[in-house]
């Protein structure tokens, strides 16, 4: 079966959604063929990919000083 | 104990917490509160971007939670709904702050729904995370993110670094599951190109000099 072939537009706009593995079989299969074709989308991907995985592990809130106790004394009043 | 925070927490289900809430136990309340703190100051932060405004918000929402609990529907998770009170809260400071007129001037003209094109389409070797060892990369995160206007900031770190799902996200912010996922794709396309510069190997660990391969 021939796959529709699709504009980097469409790749990227539906990129995110591919990596959340959330895209649908027909679309999905599609991409996948221009990915492998299109250097500029896939470094786009990996990149992005990568992005999504140091936000997860790098970006961090820690806590101020004295918050725990702080919030705790404020719910006891 | 008058001021401590209690070290020793009943091993008590959500539900059966909340019962002894509404009868009076604040103690409880707290051992439910617990142990999603970091997520709703994470919240805050998420919209106020500054740790003294995320930590009033954090509180006037747990506060509120505690007056409003006996209304609490118990249709998501105890969590899920304080961290939606939280972003409202955080909401409300930021408009009484007027903050948000300097921030519409970021707004994309066509809103959401408009394509972010990215900027940057060179190919870069995989950022092992133990490269954010380094200062560079964790600041450069950090600028990444204060770039990004607070409607795609709130996205990508309920999302991406709380982990919390697309129905959840929708959820706490009050936005269609598509909303999220628009705001999401531009929140992490916006944030590769912020860190693009650095992925030409500056970002790899060991690696003493960093030869550009891109004009800036």
């Amino acid at each position: 079966m021939r796959v529709i072939e699709i504009s980097c537009l469409e790749v990227w706009r539906e990129i995110s959604n591919y990596i959340d593995d959330d895209v649908d079989g027909d679309l999905h299969a599609r991409m996948e063929a221009h990915l492998k074709v299109c250097a500029h989308c896939k470094a786009v991907l990996d990149g992005t990919r990568n992005v999504v995985k140091l936000v997860a592990d790098g970006v961090e809130y820690d806590l101020p000083a004295g918050f725990s106790k702080r919030l705790y004394q404020k719910i006891q009043t | 104990m008058a001021t401590g925070v209690p070290r020793h927490l009943p091993d008590l289900c959500e539900s059966e917490l909340i019962e002894r809430v509404c009868q009076g136990d604040k103690e409880s309340f707290y051992v439910l509160v617990q142990p999603c703190e970091r997520a709703v100051y994470a919240a805050a932060m998420s919209i106020l971007n500054n740790p003294a405004d995320a930590e009033e918000v954090a509180q006037e929402a747990v506060l509120k939670a505690l007056s409003h609990l006996a209304s609490f529907r118990r249709e998501s998770k105890f969590s899920t709904w304080l961290i939606q009170i939280t972003i409202n809260e955080a909401r409300l400071k930021l408009r009484k702050d007027r903050r948000h007129l300097y921030e519409s001037v970021d707004e994309p003209q066509n809103g959401d729904e408009g394509d972010y094109i990215p900027k940057d389409f060179a190919d870069w070797r995989e950022v092992p995370s133990e490269a954010l060892e380094q200062t560079e990369l964790r600041d450069a995160l950090k600028r990444g993110l204060e770039s990004l206007a607070p409607r795609y900031r709130e996205v990508l770190i309920l999302r991406d670094v709380q982990q919390m799902s697309i129905e959840e996200t929708a959820q706490v912010l009050g936005l269609t599951n598509g909303s999220v996922k628009t705001r999401l794709r531009r929140a992490r396309l916006q944030m590769r190109d912020a860190l693009a510069p650095g992925f030409d190997g500056s970002w790899i660990k060991g690696k003493t000099e960093y030869q550009k391969v891109r004009p800036w």
